[in-house]
């Protein structure tokens, strides 16, 4: 059985077809990639998965169970995390008490929700930025305390939107470092990104959405090698 | 049987009369929401201030309310633009905790005007008594095997004819000048406008402009059939926004609509539950508009449009 | 030392009458306390959980009218409206953000506003209920002395001041500022927006509802334009708020002070008096623009002014 499992999920805003009958399964421990070009649906697809939308059709069940009617808390509760492409740091609070915040969904205990949020900062490597206002961070640690977050409500599957965009090289490749320490944890992961080295490099299956369909799926390799996918992106790459 | 028709239809045609005239109000706010997303808590004082200066016209001068329309829209024009440009456009600069900065800053300035209003002029209830007042027309007289009466005020009539032709004269600047156009781009898409060169400053500046000289053609409609007093302004901000929220935020046609909505169904309420409930009435539907169909009547038509 | 701060100026105010003030000086100092405790009150929905309300008139009369009614209908003491007014604030608060804590921003703000004015023409209307426009008169007053009353408003302040601290340094606290900050991000991490927003309106509204008892008892007469005053009640709650500092936890009562006092001071010259308005509505304005934050949020801004004009 998937950890995660989406059946013919439709999305429609007024007559438009933001996603199109998708359906895949996420399996534990893997990290899964979702990739399209721009305006595919994939994020879209998170905000269903998340609980901000409602699918117009189709379900989507965590371990079996159909969360697709629950609201973003009760989603989150039930061990779905996710970060947000443009990210949402609450901005007057540090770092620290932005992740004592996320940390109380699981702690009893005002002391317990500081230890796990501390042990996360160390485990993000923002530990010595902890009583910094979170709105002077720059980009990279600000994508670093998304994910920080998310991890101290102690999720079993993680939602990663686009937490590679806008970062330089070597940023880029403590991401990965972040990315794969997440999923030792035992934290399953499905991720959107655009880099393409990134996903290509992490992922142990992708699939690929292209106006709000799902077009192939498969491991890193076979998605390369797909017409279909290349069509798609190279289709994009021509008309612009 | 036909004396129930007969008031039925008699308040029907003055709540329609009184929508036409509340539509201007909500016009100018719609616009202003529209394009800046300001929320104008001084809408009601600035018509407050159009009707003092319609008055005093009148009583210094003798020009007819009606003709005061040509003064008042110029000169709320003006103010518009002034507190636009000189508080306003700073409020927005502003960085602080509480986000309702903008719309706390308009209820100031409406304490401002209303209560320099009281200062100036006092709080006297005052009105333009003009010799067409109690004027109006019978349907008796036009047809004399009518049956029941209706009848027309004169007044209220010529107010309604002519914020139609303001209307008319807003939604042809809107739709066919370059000025016009360049707004409802702001309104709809910001950073479009600014990338298609649209002077997005002076557009917002302007357009507070025209949402309050639409107010202040409001106002000098008003006086002929209204008491005037320097408070007066809350009760018609709180209109404005009923008919906004109605409407569809933005949408003319939605201010529209939702001011001949409004219109009737106040003449309803005060010729079937009586005048102090009219307050009531108006917060209820503003209330039950803004959870159950916030996109307004404008969305209502959109998906009409679409088919879905 | 700063720990201590809140307990010594307790202790200071506690002692305060005992110094001798004039019956006016109890009476403004009386209202200080009451604002204050109607200015943290609000501070607690709007400063930290950032919604801002336009129309918190409605718990402060529902509270006072708790008191009135009570007195009016059933002949009992109007104190007892200070225990029945957690009941009553409880429905209308549950009530009022049932409708509109769906609301974002500004439009909360609005349908606030409009709710507000909905429980003063109400209660204007509802003649029998309420007395109407004609109000209610306590006739039997409890004390003659002002002193009474003060150490039961100072109790209510004291009772809220710590309250609120203990709420802010909790769990609800944290989810609070969360939900302020960023509602989406509030929602991902697991925080139920909708039951700690009406967590916090409750509690709000419940405190000022204790304040709007309080003014029954006190001044012995409310009527409708009084107590669901949108200028006078909703907009000044906002102001001592926002003068004072916002989302800290002595901003309402720096602003408290500033707003009854200058509110005085403006009353009592002859020619300005008339004005008051005006000067709020202006003072409005330049805090808005200049010292959006208040005088305690902002206090780091009005060092480096004054620190400027020093060395000028």
């Amino acid at each position: 059985m998937s950890l995660l499992e989406l059946r013919g999920i439709s999305k429609f805003f007024g007559g438009l077809a933001a996603l199109n009958s998708v359906s895949f399964g996420v399996n534990k421990g893997e990290i899964f990639g979702l990739i399209g070009p721009n305006g595919a649906g994939k994020t879209t697809l998170f905000n269903v998965v998340n609980g901000f939308y409602k699918p117009s059709k189709g379900e989507v069940l965590f371990n079996g169970r159909k969360i697709s009617n629950l609201k973003p808390h009760q989603i989150c509760g039930l061990g779905i995390a996710r970060t947000f492409q443009v990210v949402k740091p609450l901005q007057r609070m540090t770092v620290l008490d932005n992740v004592i915040a996320s940390a109380f969904l699981r702690a009893k205990s005002k002391d317990q929700a500081e230890e796990i949020a501390v042990e996360t900062l160390q485990f993000s490597g923002l530990y010595d930025d902890r009583n910094i206002k979170s709105k002077s961070l720059p980009l990279g640690k600000r994508k670093r305390l998304e994910i920080a977050r998310a991890l101290a409500t102690k999720p079993e599957l993680l939602l990663f939107d686009e937490s590679c965009a806008g970062l330089n090289p070597s940023e880029l490749n403590e991401s990965i470092e972040i990315i794969k320490k997440v999923r030792e944890r035992g934290v399953t992961i499905l991720i959107i990104e655009h880099h393409m080295k990134v996903i290509m490099s992490i992922s142990d299956r992708v699939v690929v959405l292209n106006y709000g369909e799902k077009i192939a799926e498969g491991t890193p390799m076979e998605i390369a090698n797909n017409p279909l996918v290349i069509e798609a992106y190279l289709g994009d790459a021509q008309s612009a | 049987m036909s004396v129930q028709i007969e008031v039925f239809l008699q308040t029907l045609i003055a709540g329609l009369l009184l929508g036409g005239l509340y539509a201007l109000i909500g016009l100018g706010m719609t616009i202003i929401m529209g394009v800046m997303k300001i929320i104008n808590l001084a809408h009601g004082e600035l018509m407050m201030v159009a009707m003092y200066i319609a008055y005093w016209v009148f009583v210094l001068f003798h020009i007819d309310p009606y003709l005061s329309v040509f003064i008042s829209m110029p000169l709320l024009f003006f103010l518009g633009v002034g507190l636009q440009k000189f508080l306003i456009n700073p409020v927005l600069k502003v960085e602080s905790i509480l986000p309702e900065n903008q719309v706390i800053l308009t209820v100031g300035i409406g304490m401002v005007l209303s209560n320099l209003a009281t200062i100036f002029f006092t709080s006297d209830y005052r009105s333009t008594p003009v010799d067409y007042a109690t004027k109006a027309w019978y349907l008796t007289d036009y047809w004399k095997a009518a049956p029941f009466e209706l009848s027309l005020s004169f007044s209220w009539t010529v107010s309604f004819i002519i914020a139609v032709i303001i209307t008319v004269l807003l939604w042809f600047f809107l739709t066919k000048t370059d000025m016009g156009k360049s707004i409802r781009a702001t309104a709809q898409d910001l950073d479009a406008a600014l990338l298609m060169g649209v002077n997005v400053k002076k557009m917002r500046v302007i357009t507070f402009g025209i949402g309050a000289s639409l107010v202040g053609a409001a106002g000098s409609l008003f006086i002929p059939i209204y008491y005037l007093y320097p408070s007066l302004g809350g009760q018609f901000t709180l209109i404005a926004f009923v008919i906004t929220i109605l409407g569809g935020l933005g949408s003319t046609v939605g201010a529209i609509i939702g001011g001949l909505i409004l219109g009737v169904f106040e003449s309803m309420t005060a010729t079937y539950l009586g005048m102090g409930w009219a307050p009531v009435g108006r917060f209820l539907i503003f209330v039950a508009a803004l959870i159950f169909l916030p996109g307004g009547v404008a969305s209502l038509l959109r998906r009409k449009r679409f088919g879905k | 030392m700063k720990r201590f701060l809140p307990l010594i100026i307790l202790a200071l105010l506690v002692i305060l009458p005992l110094i001798g003030l004039s019956t006016y000086m109890m009476h403004i100092v009386i209202l200080v306390i009451m604002w204050s405790v109607i200015g943290m009150a609000w501070n607690l929905l709007g400063g930290y959980c950032g919604q801002v309300s336009f129309g918190h008139a409605a718990y402060f009369g529902a509270g006072a009218y708790t008191a009135g009614i009570l007195y009016f209908k059933l002949g009992l003491s109007p104190w007892w409206g200070l225990p029945l007014t957690i009941i009553v604030v409880t429905v209308v608060s549950l009530f009022i953000g049932f409708l509109c804590l769906r609301l974002r921003g500004p439009f909360f703000a609005l349908a606030t506003l409009a709710m507000g004015e909905v429980f003063r023409v109400t209660s204007e209307n509802l003649v029998d209920f309420t007395g109407g426009d004609l109000g209610i008169l306590i006739q039997e007053r409890t004390w003659v002395e002002k002193i009474w009353y003060y150490y039961i408003i100072l109790f209510i302040a004291a009772g809220t001041f710590f309250l609120i601290k203990k709420v802010i340094e909790s769990k609800l606290g944290y989810y609070f500022v969360a939900i302020r900050e960023d509602q989406d991000a509030a929602e991902s991490l697991g925080i139920n927006t909708t039951l700690y927003k009406t967590i916090a309106l409750c509690l709000s509204g419940i405190l000022t509802g204790f304040a709007g008892a309080f003014y029954t008892n006190y001044m012995g007469y409310i009527d409708p334009k009084v107590v669901f005053a949108l200028h006078d009640i909703s907009i000044v709650t906002i102001m001592v708020v926002m003068v004072g500092g916002v989302a800290t936890y002595w901003g309402p009562v720096i602003g408290a002070i500033i707003m009854v006092f200058l509110a005085e001071i403006i009353r009592s010259i002859p020619w300005l008096g008339v004005a008051h308005h005006t000067f709020f509505g202006i003072l409005l304005i330049v805090i808005i623009i200049f010292l959006s934050n208040g005088i305690a949020g902002d206090f780091p801004k009005i060092k480096r002014l004054f620190r400027i004009r020093g060395t000028s």
